[in-house]
């Protein structure tokens, strides 16, 4: 168990210095460079050398590179050239809201698409199933920009109940008290989790469905039910301990998925987050800032997976004690 | 695929309907300029006809220039299922060489190729995608098809490989080598002709991932790139005036979802009907 765990982290590493590799040479394989956005046309060509010189990136690439892997294994992400601020604060302040969000939505959706695939299998053939088919296909098919359009539409224009974006009121907060604090922040993190979730669960679910379908059909149900026991214990306690495994796969395969759909969401409400940050730093060509978020979301995909496998060993006791 | 397996995917009443939605917009895709009552890029009164809510002439309004939605939405299923399909083929293709490479090889060399899929598997896809198409800038259509095709295969090899060492492992294969076909003529002959079913299962499900796919780089500006409209860009149109140009982002989504939703009952149907005991009760 334990070898097995340092296994996955060093593989988490490997993943991670694969991920600022292949971005660092996208990066400068890449037309442009990140003055463009800083600078105008008065500034002369002498200036722009300067400031290129200043960040070390008149150096031969090599030469770069090393510098920055170098930097890198010490836990330096150098600075962000468009905020002149140094990468890992920028990182600090954003991931936490990511975090937030992507927690909430994780904890929300695998309960309610697990609870939703359950329904559908103890319910086969029914119209409930049908219908619960049909509503997470339905969100399963839907763009995640545009359901985040819409519903931020309804609920925050049209029925002005919640916030329009940010995550807590811009000018109100700093005078609510300790209690309203929270609730200011939990009022503005609903309609993003609410999109997030939609969307992840109905995933889940369809996966859960088929995942459940292929060990009710296993010996061991048929035996369960044999010796008397009731539906509900069938599906509790023997059917839903066995499809457990494939959703904790499906955990580790669902953190890729989830960062998109999060940079969609953070976008669409104005979200401050890894996303949001991401993003923003593409557009003004912001390289230390860029490699930052995405060497953030690799680690993050990776502590994903490997949370999983730790899951995995937890749920089945095959994988405990050996390998 | 068979003729049967056809028959008994459309069957079912929500494959049918899945599979009538998919040919008009095929139709439409093919037929858009014939079909669309406006010039796409039009601009014909910028002041007295722009932001117009759905109406009889405009039922899907029109934008911020005076275009009209529903003729972009038309011409942009066009970008939008060739962007789709074109790239779901060419992961299609390359993910079966692969996969059938590795799963055929075996021992190494098969060994090799699934670790190096499982390192471009944990890097995220749209990670990727975000940072070539936003540091490129404009890019043609062309070369968003190949990247999304290049970076889409990884799972259909996974899938290929398996089921061609299931398959390898069957008799008309052991058969076949015994009469002395060669490696070539067992893999292309009598192997890949008995995996297709299932991967045109993953085909199916594919596209309407891409699709999304799609809509969403187009939306943050890095697709499909303006004044081409695809679905995914048109719904930028409203851009922050979402609240006074509803009707440019609704539409386009909906038809989105339509598709997406069609191309998916169809993947789902055609996944029941090569595996039966999924649906014990029909």
């Amino acid at each position: 168990m334990g070898r097995v765990l340092i296994r996955r982290l060093l593989q988490a590493v490997v993943i991670i210095y694969l991920v600022a590799t292949v971005v660092f040479i996208l990066i400068h394989l890449a037309p442009g460079d990140p003055f463009v956005y800083l600078d105008n046309p008065n500034v002369t060509v002498e200036v722009r050398a300067q400031r290129s010189a200043a960040l070390g990136l008149d150096r031969p690439l090599p030469e770069q590179y090393v510098r920055y892997i170098g930097r890198l294994a010490t836990g330096n992400l150098g600075e962000s050239i468009f905020l002149n601020r140094p990468v890992a604060t920028v990182m600090r302040e954003a991931l936490p809201n990511t975090i937030l969000l992507m927690g909430t939505a994780i904890i929300l959706s695998f309960g309610i698409g697990v609870a939703i695939g359950m329904v559908q299998i103890a319910r086969r053939g029914s119209h409930v199933e049908r219908a619960l088919t049909t509503g997470s296909l339905f969100f399963y098919s839907m763009p995640d920009f545009w359901l985040a359009l819409i519903v931020l539409l309804v609920f925050a224009y049209w029925i002005p109940i919640f916030p329009v974006g940010g995550v807590v009121d811009p000018v109100m907060h700093a005078y609510l008290t300790p209690v309203g604090r929270i609730l200011d922040r939990l009022w503005h993190l609903v309609l993003p989790t609410v999109t997030l979730t939609a969307l992840t669960a109905a995933g889940i679910a369809r996966y859960q469905r088929s995942a459940l379908l292929d060990v009710v059909r296993e010996d061991f149900v048929r035996t369960a039910r044999a010796k008397g026991a009731t539906e509900r214990t069938v599906m509790t306690r023997h059917a839903l301990r066995n499809a457990v495994l494939p959703v904790i796969t499906l955990l580790g395969l669902s953190f890729p998925a989830l960062l998109g759909g999060a940079v969609f969401v953070e976008k669409v409400y104005s979200w401050p987050g890894m996303g949001l940050v991401a993003v923003n730093a593409l557009a003004t060509r912001d390289y230390p800032l860029v490699l930052g978020c995405a060497i953030t979301g690799a680690t993050m995909v990776s502590l994903g997976n490997v949370l999983a496998d730790l899951l995995y060993a937890v749920a089945d006791p095959r994988l405990r004690n050996d390998s | 695929m068979s003729d049967r397996l056809w028959q008994r995917v459309l069957r079912l009443p929500s494959a049918r309907i899945a599979a009538t939605v998919v040919a008009v917009l095929l139709l439409t895709a093919i037929f858009a300029p014939w079909i669309s009552p406006y010039d796409p890029s039009a601009q014909p009164d910028i002041v007295g006809l722009k932001s117009q809510p759905p109406s009889l002439a405009h039922p899907f309004g029109t934008d911020v220039f005076s275009r009209d939605v529903l003729s972009r939405v038309i011409h942009g299923s066009r970008v939008s299922l060739t962007v789709g399909m074109l790239a779901m083929l060419l992961a299609i293709a390359i993910g079966t060489s692969y996969g059938a490479i590795a799963g055929f090889a075996g021992g190494k060399v098969d060994n090799a190729m699934m670790r190096l899929i499982d390192a471009l598997m944990a890097i995220p896809r749209i990670l990727l995608l975000l940072v070539v198409l936003a540091l490129w800038g404009r890019i043609h259509v062309a070369l968003l098809i190949a990247l999304l095709g290049l970076t889409g295969w990884f799972g259909v090899s996974r899938l290929v490989r398996a089921q061609v060492l299931a398959v390898g492992k069957q008799e008309f294969v052991i058969s076949a080598r015994a009469l002395g076909a060669r490696d070539a003529r067992v893999l292309l002959r009598h192997i890949l002709p008995n995996i297709v079913s299932p991967v045109v299962v993953a085909a199916t499900l594919g596209i309407g991932n891409v699709i999304l796919l799609e809509a969403g780089l187009s939306y943050l500006g890095i697709g499909v790139q303006p004044p081409q409209a695809s679905w995914g860009n048109i719904i930028q149109d409203a851009g922050g005036q979402i609240t006074q140009l509803w009707w440019v982002s609704l539409f386009p989504g909906l038809v989105i979802l339509t598709t997406v939703m069609a191309f998916n009952t169809l993947g789902d149907a055609l996944r029941d009907a090569i595996d039966p005991r999924a649906h014990p009760g029909r």
